[in-house]
């Protein structure tokens, strides 16, 4: 399990290489760069190839490209520093760090709004296969599927704002001193989120469901008498959750791109927000910063995930 | 004697793409207390169909146990309710199935699977069931069995897991056991092992047998009368040495052909039975066998026989008097 752990962990640094090569490149490949902006947006700086080729000094954008990732990764490996936005003068790492735990509240909230949703209703809709619950249960997971998030969203804060004058909450109070409200603004942006995980995991549990109970030691169960509630939750839904925690592993990039777009309309101040200004600011030190933080924790995320398959199948754990 | 388990007429059927395939077509058999039956049949004869229906294991849909009775211990078991079949489950008929790699389930330990039936049965708490299981790995000689219950079914041999099968079987003490094929998954040296242990045990426990094969050298060695099944029916019952020495059917005959013997007469060539089964959704006119047969006589395709008397103890549905004919 040691050996397996570490083994593990040392393939992450390749991973993480090519990850922040390619977040790197990508980013200064995109046409319009932040020095343009910051000349025509703001008027007290001149619009000069002087000018220009002092910002570009004052934030090593001179140098060639190779050169400016080593500088990047040397600082964040050997500083813990992942470099200082370029339009606000401000440590990107604390940036980051501010946000976090907004963004991790919502994702989290909305992965826990989709499995609790979905496995039971993935179950019920196996165990009772070709019934009307089951059409019920299929029709909604599709329903799911097919509305997008920001539609829904966008829905779901004008509607009720027309109709009755409210909108949903959105100013953050500290969690320490109201953990209830600080949690009740995600409610609607992480269910709105959590909802078309829900229909991918549902869809994803009934199949394996409806494979396991054909399996034959389900039928060894049944016939040494167990009630039928005993065979689907003992025998049955052990083995067939085992693939839909590896797909809670998938949900990571989807949750992170959708906390953006939910960031965005009910206006939470999380990484998403940050990550949108920064985009629209060519604010290379944020946006390189913010994906290699997601980056990282994709790739911890997919550990645990391994690592909790272990525990579920223990063919996985003993050959470790 | 009165008999432990009576079967009368059972016909289950399954329903695919609109027809109607008849798996098992009106069986009627006997098991007495204690003794060991054997049921035996190509891939396809309705053997393991006729097994899952005794414990009303049939899938529904698409399969239905359209009539019949199974009378248990004088209470007709496809009467009964859910509840009152599931308390007969794995108590009072146990069973064992073909395949030992599958049937048993990857993510529990042996010891809690084998232990399930008296968790449930007897209500006894799980440290209990485990002790109890403990003595039952044990009597199925597995070695070191207070180790090897915290192991999982894929930590053991195929010969070790249906050992496990076997002391699952006997958890609750059952008066019936049915064992459908339980050493066709096996190596040739591990079968004729599994096989005495059961027939052992079962012994020891007072227990019936039913033995689901489709290997004649098991049904003489084991069984004390036969059942012989062809396309969803019983064609030939009777005494396991009356069987073998009188087979009156052609395709008890035929199997008995097709089985190699070290007795024999090495210069002759086992007789396969030609032609294949019989398609159960689409069976030939008459008797079910009459296409293979090679007695065949008009009177077997316009009308499928019954079972009748040979002698009181054995009964044959042919026909043909192979004794005249042959």
């Amino acid at each position: 399990m040691q050996r397996y752990l570490v083994r593990r962990l040392l393939a992450v640094i390749p991973t993480l290489f090519f990850a922040s090569v390619i977040v790197f490149l990508v980013i200064r490949i995109l046409p319009g760069d932040a020095v343009d902006l910051m000349i025509k947006s703001s008027p007290f700086i001149e619009n000069t190839e002087e000018m220009r080729r002092q910002i570009e000094l004052d934030l090593g954008l001179d140098q060639p490209m190779h050169m400016q990732y080593v500088r990047w990764v040397s600082g964040i490996i050997f500083h813990g520093d992942l470099g200082t936005s370029l339009i606000r003068d401000t440590s990107v790492g604390a940036e980051i760090a501010e946000r976090v735990p907004v963004t991790m509240t919502m994702g989290l909230l909305a992965v826990l709004f989709a499995l609790v949703i979905a496995i039971p209703i993935g179950v019920y809709s196996a165990v009772r296969q070709d019934t009307l619950g089951d059409y019920v249960g299929r029709s909604f997971a599709i329903l799911g599927l097919a509305v997008p998030s920001f539609w829904l969203g966008t829905m779901v804060v004008i509607l009720p704002a027309i109709w009755w004058g409210w909108s949903p909450p959105t100013r953050l109070v500290p969690f320490v001193e109201e953990p209830l409200r600080y949690l009740s603004v995600f409610v609607i942006p992480a269910a709105i989120l959590g909802a078309s995980l829900a229909a991918v995991t549902m869809r994803m549990t009934r199949t394996m469901m409806l494979e396991v109970l054909r399996q034959d030691y389900i039928r060894t169960a049944r016939a040494k008498g167990l009630e039928e509630w005993l065979v689907v939750t003992r025998h049955a839904m052990r083995n067939a959750l085992i693939p839909v925690i590896t797909l809670v592993g998938l949900f990571i990039p989807i949750v992170i791109g959708g906390t953006v777009i939910l960031e965005r309309i009910f206006v939470i101040p999380g990484v998403g927000q940050l990550l949108l200004l920064a985009v629209q600011d060519r604010d290379y030190p944020v946006i390189t910063g913010i994906f290699l933080v997601v980056g990282v924790f994709v790739i911890l995320v997919n550990l645990m995930v391994d690592l909790s398959y272990g525990l579920l199948d223990p063919k996985v754990r003993d050959q470790k | 004697m009165t008999s432990l388990l009576e079967v009368r007429n059972l016909k289950t059927y399954f329903h695919s793409d609109g027809s109607v395939v008849k798996a098992v077509d009106g069986v009627s058999f006997d098991v007495r207390a204690g003794e060991t039956v054997a049921v035996v049949g190509e891939s396809g004869s309705g053997k393991t169909v006729t097994a899952l229906s005794v414990l009303r294991l049939i899938p529904d849909p698409p399969g239905e146990i359209i009539s019949g009775e199974i009378r248990f211990a004088g209470r007709d078991l496809l009467s009964l309710s859910e509840a009152e079949v599931r308390k007969i489950r794995g108590n009072r008929i146990a069973m064992i199935f073909q395949e030992p790699m599958t049937s048993l389930n990857p993510s529990l330990t042996v010891g809690r699977q084998v232990g399930e039936p008296i968790e449930i049965h007897q209500r006894a708490s799980r440290k209990n069931a485990w002790d109890k299981c403990i003595a039952l790995l044990h009597k199925v000689r597995i070695p070191d069995p207070e180790q090897r219950a915290n192991a999982y079914p894929y930590q053991f041999s195929g010969g070790m897991r249906q050992r496990a099968m076997i002391a699952m079987s006997l958890a609750c003490e059952p008066e019936l056991i049915i064992a459908d094929e339980p050493t066709t998954a096996l190596d040739v040296t591990v079968q004729a092992q599994v096989l005495h242990l059961l027939k052992e045990l079962t012994r020891e426990t007072g227990a019936a047998l039913v033995i689901i094969t489709h290997d004649l050298g098991v049904v003489a060695r084991y069984a004390d009368r036969v059942n012989v099944m062809y396309a969803g029916r019983i064609v030939e019952t009777g005494q396991t040495s009356e069987i073998f020495n009188n087979p009156k059917h052609p395709y008890t005959v035929g199997l008995m052909n097709s089985l190699p013997r070290l007795d024999g007469d090495v210069r002759f060539a086992l007789q396969p039975i030609e032609g294949h089964p019989p398609d159960l959704a689409n069976l030939p006119s008459g008797c079910a066998f009459q296409p293979r047969c090679q007695y065949a006589v008009d009177r077997c395709l316009a009308k499928p026989p019954e079972l009748s008397e040979v002698n009181p103890e054995h009964l044959a549905a042919c026909w043909v008097d192979l004794n005249v004919t042959a």
